[in-house]
């Protein structure tokens, strides 16, 4: 199953739902171009929902390392939701979980955007 | 893509073009094979993901997408595991030489991580140099 991207607004916070698999390829494009779009567009608190995502490659981990990093430089934030055991033992193998911040609930993770 | 089965070995020995395309085909192939022989879903989770990584290592960092150079994949079975060898035909590298990816200083940068994961999913892992050029790796996926 290819990845699909759906955005939504929460306040003042973006919601990024994410589906299927972020590989090499045309998921990781997606996944970049999007959160480009939305900062380019002045959103700066986006939460990603990984919560249908059923596989990440170390590319997929990539883009959403980068995607971080372009946020937080704009003096934004990205964090991350719903993250699946798999999802959650890359984080922990890669040692992610130190940089990113990581909900179960979305409504206490909208509420965690200063 | 030329197939080749041994009967014999229970094994399979194929090459690929250096797509992207490949990556999905040997991932599938793989997987294919894992779940016939009774590997379980967790199991055939880390057998899709190192395979993976291993293939766009070498349609990407090995092989360089150049089409005119191969993947080589082969896929053996025994009774206490499944081994999965991938050799491409590319310039070679030193792992000495790449970037700790759970260093601190590294921990932000975007690439860098498909060795880690590979080491991570698979029981038994072999790098070494081919013959006459290229980059081979070995994974040993043991059967509980």
């Amino acid at each position: 199953m290819s990845m699909k991207l759906t955005t939504r607004q929460v306040g003042d916070v973006t919601v990024i739902d994410a589906s299927g698999r972020i590989t090499l390829g045309e998921g990781s494009s997606v996944f970049r171009d999007t959160v480009r779009d939305l900062t380019a567009n002045g959103n700066r608190k986006i939460l990603v929902n990984l919560g249908d995502v059923t596989y990440i490659d170390s590319s997929g981990i990539g883009e959403m390392v980068s995607g971080f990093t372009s946020v937080t430089n704009q003096s934004g934030q990205l964090k991350l939701l719903n993250l699946t055991k798999r999802v959650k033992d890359l984080l922990q193998i890669t040692k992610l979980y130190t940089v990113f911040e990581v909900f179960d609930d979305e409504a206490a993770a909208v509420r965690s955007f200063s | 893509m030329a197939d080749h089965q041994s009967g014999a070995t229970g094994g399979v020995t194929t090459e690929f073009d250096s797509t992207l395309e490949s990556v999905d085909s040997a991932e599938t192939m793989v997987l294919d094979i894992a779940q016939q022989s009774g590997f379980l879903e967790e199991d055939l989770h880390k057998i899709g993901m190192a395979v993976r990584e291993a293939m766009v290592n070498a349609v990407v960092h090995g092989n360089r997408y150049n089409l005119k150079k191969k993947v080589h994949f082969n896929v053996s079975q025994a009774a206490e595991n499944l081994a999965v060898t991938i050799t491409d035909e590319g310039e070679g590298f030193e792992p000495t030489e790449l970037p700790d990816p759970l260093s601190e200083e590294n921990l932000l940068r975007q690439s860098g991580r498909g060795l880690l994961l590979i080491k991570a999913f698979v029981d038994e892992f072999e790098m070494r140099r081919a013959s006459p050029l290229g980059t081979e790796v070995r994974l040993v996926f043991h059967r509980n």
